[in-house]
């Protein structure tokens, strides 16, 4: 016990350099049944932030650093990377993984630390006035069903009054949380849903995959995540279903996920809230300062894939709410606190994007004390397996906050309830 | 040479049959005691208690739990995990049901119900046995997972099927919820973890200890002698539900906070659990807390070498931890089948005799 605590202190004094920097911990998980995801977005967001330090010198001067932890999509192990990198100034935290989410949400408000989750994470922290160090923008699952279900009315001309559609999801917090807003969509626009739980981690889908083959569905949609994408879209193959009717989210759009279905992917498509491709300014910076000089995360072979983008994006937005913290504050060296009032006043504009190399990368936005969830748009985009890459089949568009919004303000005040807590923003 | 019975005389009955016979090992778990009660909860940091301290406590009622089961009565249970979840479950309704209830009732009437969950579980080892009674409690683990991912009821019908502890107190003092003080979790788990052991202690070297023993060295000799083997086996389960639930229910309120039952309680803790108590020692009490002690903190002290003190990548560190920490567990299993409580128990014959072994 004594070495141990030794050997402790000593590992947390080697990790601590005494000098002033940025921290960015990272939750990352590079192992287990979903690292397919963890690795592309965790070499995202540690890519960005080497570029800012080799290209600009840091954020305002100060240099950035990443503080990667191994959590193995596992929430025990998550919570002892929060309580190992919490006290290193960690400014704002990034799990990829709902299910830490849900579990530092208490936490992180606790210690005055923001979290941001992307396109994860408890939906209804889109609501600023119950949340406070929580953040979800620019979109969210619920959105990402809304958006779902646009596309189906676009294509059928306004029109999807009895027609089937089939959700396939993996049965956790994350693959849950859009049935209530699909559940209410179907009601609006009167079309049939079927509800298909994948269990954890998802490689077997035999059954699932023979009830739609048994039912056909007109559509199929898809929450999934790590291995279960593959399985899923190599099912669907199997059964020949239709694949430009097979519409995942975000996460169940990505490279790894289609490729090992070959040819047989060929018009999957996937909903996304930024662009894809590495067809941007900004790559050619990346390739110069960080793929050039050896300094690039990983493996270094993840570049313009879809979920490295993403890991890209949001570092690239946690770099806009420090740059526009040290604006508010008037110190280019922030706390936590500090953070979670620049990431309440982001403003991203397509002039911001343009200037940072990335013109039309995500939706321009502003976040506020009640909205912290961005504007919830999203396009569609469409494998195309001869080329091997994701292309955007729809221009970024808004979901129905007329239907996600009431049911926003009913989770949020039912956490509020739950918790006794006050509403801020008033 | 300190550590013998010679020179310390037994003048009652209950000096004679007490738990630590030799002095030397009554003045270490009083050392223990007093370090654990009252040195530790002074210096103790978030990181010591949720990363460390807290999970290794509550794993280690866990363990004694199902060392009741299999070490002591012979009866196999894949069911850990599933068993830890109603625990949790329980103790998640009667908090969010109760809320001016004290929340150690809670988890005492969490552990009660599991253990009533548990013994419906074990009634059919009265019919089968060894591999075949691993498959029915293996059904239950995912019965239990699977009823309590479908029936919304178990999490008040949230969007997620995620369960959340809101805040309770103990005296005053928060001891669930994100504002908890580093000791008062640690506190919590300790009393908790002390009361079980001291009652599992106690139990097993009683009659009823004697019944399971005797059940799970031969159960037609045992019924024979008179062991019904109906009260022994179900007395086994429903108490070692008690302390699985007590400890899922720790688990989810103190611990974690927010628990998703397919992540946190699936078959892996299962199998956590049953490799806690195979590397610790079956049948022992201290091998319960060797074996949680040494698949809690061997992790992450490897994490902290590793990654803390070598800078090494992360990802690497992982996989290397895997293949040191499953290394390590076969390295120990060839060396000493019976586990660590046995090298314990080794080290304690040859101190007896030391320094004169002849």
């Amino acid at each position: 016990m004594k070495r141990l605590a030794t050997v402790t202190v000593a590992a947390v004094m080697a990790a601590a350099p005494v000098m002033a920097d940025l921290v960015f911990p990272s939750l990352s998980y590079r192992t287990g049944a979903y690292a397919a995801g963890g690795i592309p977005f965790a070499d995202g967001y540690a890519d960005y932030m080497t570029l800012l330090n080799e290209r600009d010198g840091g954020i305002g001067g100060v240099m950035t650093r990443i503080l990667e932890c191994e959590t193995g999509y596992n929430t025990e192990k998550g919570v002892e990377c929060y309580e190992a990198t919490k006290g290193e100034g960690s400014l704002v935290y990034q799990p990829l993984s709902t299910g830490i989410t849900y579990q530092l949400i208490p936490k992180v408000t606790a210690d005055g630390i923001p979290m941001h989750t992307m396109g994860y994470g408890r939906t209804s922290a889109a609501n600023g006035k119950v949340f406070s160090n929580v953040f979800n923008y620019p979109a969210n699952y619920w959105n990402g069903a809304s958006l779902v279900v646009n596309h189906l009315l676009d294509i059928n001309g306004g029109d999807i009054k009895g027609k089937k559609l089939s959700l396939v999801y993996h049965n956790s917090g994350y693959g849950k949380e859009p049935i209530r807003t699909f559940e209410e969509l179907a009601s609006k626009h009167g079309f049939e849903l079927t509800l298909l739980a994948v269990d954890h981690p998802g490689q077997e889908q035999k059954s699932q995959w023979l009830q739609i083959r048994r039912e056909r569905p007109d559509y199929v949609t898809m929450w999934g995540w790590g291995v279960m994408n593959a399985v899923a879209i190599q099912e669907a193959a199997n059964i020949k279903f239709p694949m430009e009717n097979f519409i995942g989210v975000w996460w169940s759009g990505s490279e790894n996920a289609v490729l090992p279905a070959g040819d047989g992917a060929h018009g999957y498509k996937a909903i996304t809230f930024h662009n894809v491709g590495s067809d941007f300014p900004v790559f050619d910076d990346l390739a110069k300062y960080v793929l050039d000089t050896g300094k690039a995360a990983g493996a270094g072979d993840q570049i313009g894939t879809a979920i490295y983008n993403r890991g890209f994006y949001a570092a690239m937005l946690a770099a806009e709410a420090v740059k526009t913290a040290q604006k508010i504050h008037g110190v280019a060296d922030i706390t936590p606190a500090m953070m979670r009032d620049g990431m309440e006043a982001l403003e991203i504009t397509e002039a911001v994007m343009t200037d940072l190399g990335m013109p039309n990368f995500g939706p321009s936005f502003k976040v506020s004390c009640e909205n912290h969830g961005g504007p919830g748009t999203g396009a569609v985009a469409q494998w195309d397996a001869t080329n091997k890459k994701w292309s955007l089949i729809s221009d970024f568009a808004e979901s129905d906050m007329s239907v996600i919004q009431p049911l926003i303000d009913a989770d949020s005040a039912a956490y509020a309830a739950e918790n006794s807590m006050e509403t801020r923003c008033n | 040479m300190i550590y013998r019975e010679s020179g310390d005389f037994s003048e009652t009955y209950p000096a004679d049959s007490q738990t630590f016979p030799i002095k030397f090992d009554r003045y270490r778990y009083y050392a223990v005691l007093v370090v654990a009660f009252l040195i530790i909860p002074f210096f103790i940091n978030d990181y010591w208690a949720n990363a460390i301290l807290v999970p290794f406590l509550i794993y280690a009622i866990a363990a004694i739990g199902l060392n009741i089961l299999v070490g002591y009565c012979g009866q196999v249970s894949l069911g850990t995990g599933g068993f830890m979840a109603v625990g949790a479950y329980a103790c998640y309704k009667l908090m969010t049901a109760f809320p001016d209830i004290s929340i150690v009732l809670h988890i005492l009437i969490s552990g009660g119900i599991t253990a009533a969950v548990v013994t419906l579980f074990g009634l059919p080892s009265l019919r089968i046995k060894g591999f075949y009674l691993a498959v029915a409690t293996l059904a239950a683990q995912f019965f239990l997972v699977w009823l309590f991912n479908r029936v919304a009821w178990f999490y008040n019908y949230s969007a997620s099927g995620q369960i959340n502890a809101p805040d309770r107190t103990v005296f005053g003092y928060l001891v669930t919820g994100p504002n908890t003080e580093a000791w008062a979790k640690y506190m919590i788990c300790l009393v908790f973890l002390t009361f079980a052991g001291i009652i599992a202690r106690n139990m097993t070297r009683g009659s009823l200890g004697r019944k399971w023993s005797a059940i799970r060295d031969m159960d037609i000799a045992a019924e024979i002698i008179g062991v019904n083997p109906l009260s022994a086996k179900l007395s086994a389960f429903a108490i070692s539900g008690f302390f699985i639930g007590i400890s899922g229910a720790l688990f989810f309120s103190v611990y974690l906070g927010a628990v998703e039952v397919g992540e946190a309680f699936g078959i892996q803790k299962s199998f956590l659990v049953l490799f806690m108590i195979i590397i610790g020692g079956l049948g022992s009490i201290f091998g319960s807390f060797a074996g949680a002690a040494f698949m809690v903190l061997l992790p992450v002290l490897l994490k902290n070498i590793l990654v803390g003190g070598l800078g090494w990548d992360t990802a690497l560190a992982a996989h290397l931890e895997f293949i040191i920490v499953g290394a390590l567990i076969i390295v120990f299993l060839i060396a000493e089948p019976h586990g660590l409580a046995q090298l314990w128990r080794i080290a304690k014959e040859k101190l007896r005799l030391w320094p004169f072994p002849h």
